[in-house]
């Protein structure tokens, strides 16, 4: 299964319309798209508008891959559970976030070889082509740095 | 995620004097998953933590747990139930420490916390790259350690860089 998910506080049309087109040229059954509030409906794949934090994390943990915007609670998630992840990110310019936070995040997370990430509609269709040998890069634990823990505990204990 | 070890209820130390009372905020998505993986700083303290969908009760079992109203920068006709929904809360736990990883409500959490003589934490998320958020940039008066995730936008006055929540 792979799950596509653009998170809870914007539509992100332009995302679940390439993917869909991609889902319909394909053939592909097995998508579960979870769309939010866009008012573009898939066609060729299930979706849903919002799920509950447990369940979405559920999905994660039951999905090949995951096809999503570049939202940190979403890379992190993957990266906790060792799911490949391919994102497009935002962008401020088409009033999808209020500025490109997200083009930054996806950059630093694919120079450090942790996402795929596709820049534009186009480059989606592509990587969606080639998802199949997209690998999980190294799990991440479940916690903070330890220099950043330590930093929080001398200053919790400090007070 | 393990939440095995998320006991921060719970008093290792027989020394009560060291247990802090935390309140830990965060608005949902990015800025809960982020808050999720600090929960280890708090170990050995009473942590409450106050979100904005009582779903992710799940995840902190075991812990006090409130819900006050999601706002964003947008509604701010509603911003005045959030604060009155976190001005009962800080009264009622009466927190030591208030931490937030972000967004708004967080950051009124933070605010009310420092009028009420609490210690205060801002950890900007991870998503702000090239600049720190809205509220993480005006948060800097008021939070007693202010930090970024991204060692570029560390600055002598503040935000200072102490490490990523990955």
């Amino acid at each position: 299964m792979i799950f596509v998910t653009v998170g809870a506080q914007m539509p992100f049309n332009r995302l679940i319309r390439a993917v869909d087109a991609w889902a319909g040229r394909t053939g592909r059954q097995d998508l579960f798209a979870q769309i939010g509030s866009g008012e573009y409906k898939p066609k060729h794949m299930k979706w849903t508008r919002f799920i509950k934090p447990g369940k979405f994390r559920q999905l994660f943990q039951d999905a090949d891959a995951i096809v999503a915007h570049a939202g940190t609670g979403t890379i992190l998630t993957a990266l906790e559970l060792g799911k490949p992840i391919l994102v497009m990110p935002r962008r401020g310019d088409l009033q999808e976030t209020r500025n490109d936070h997200q083009v930054a995040t996806a950059k630093r997370f694919e120079e450090q070889g942790r996402v795929a990430v596709a820049y534009d509609e186009h480059s989606l269709i592509l990587k969606l082509d080639e998802l199949a040998c997209l690998k999980p890069s190294n799990r991440i634990g479940t916690q903070a740095s330890p220099e950043l823990l330590e930093r929080l505990r001398t200053f919790i204990n400090s007070v | 995620m393990d939440k095995s070890q998320a006991s921060g209820k719970l008093i290792h130390s027989g020394d009560r004097r060291h247990v802090r009372r935390i309140l830990a905020v965060s608005s949902g998505g990015g800025h809960w998953v982020e808050l999720m993986r600090l929960i280890p700083a708090f170990e050995g303290h009473h942590t409450t933590f106050v979100t904005v969908d009582k779903a992710y009760q799940a995840d902190v079992r075991g812990f006090d747990f409130y819900i006050v109203h999601d706002v964003t920068r947008w509604n701010k006709i509603r911003w005045l139930y959030t604060i009155v929904q976190l001005l009962k809360i800080v009264l009622m736990v009466r927190p030591h420490v208030v931490i937030s990883t972000g967004a708004l409500p967080g950051y009124f959490a933070v605010r009310i916390g420092k009028m009420f003589g609490c210690r205060t934490i801002w950890v900007d998320s991870l998503a702000n790259v090239d600049e720190l958020s809205m509220s993480g940039a005006r948060i800097g008066k008021c939070a007693d350690l202010w930090l970024t995730q991204w060692p570029h936008l560390a600055k002598p006055d503040g935000p200072e860089y102490a490490g990523q929540v990955i």
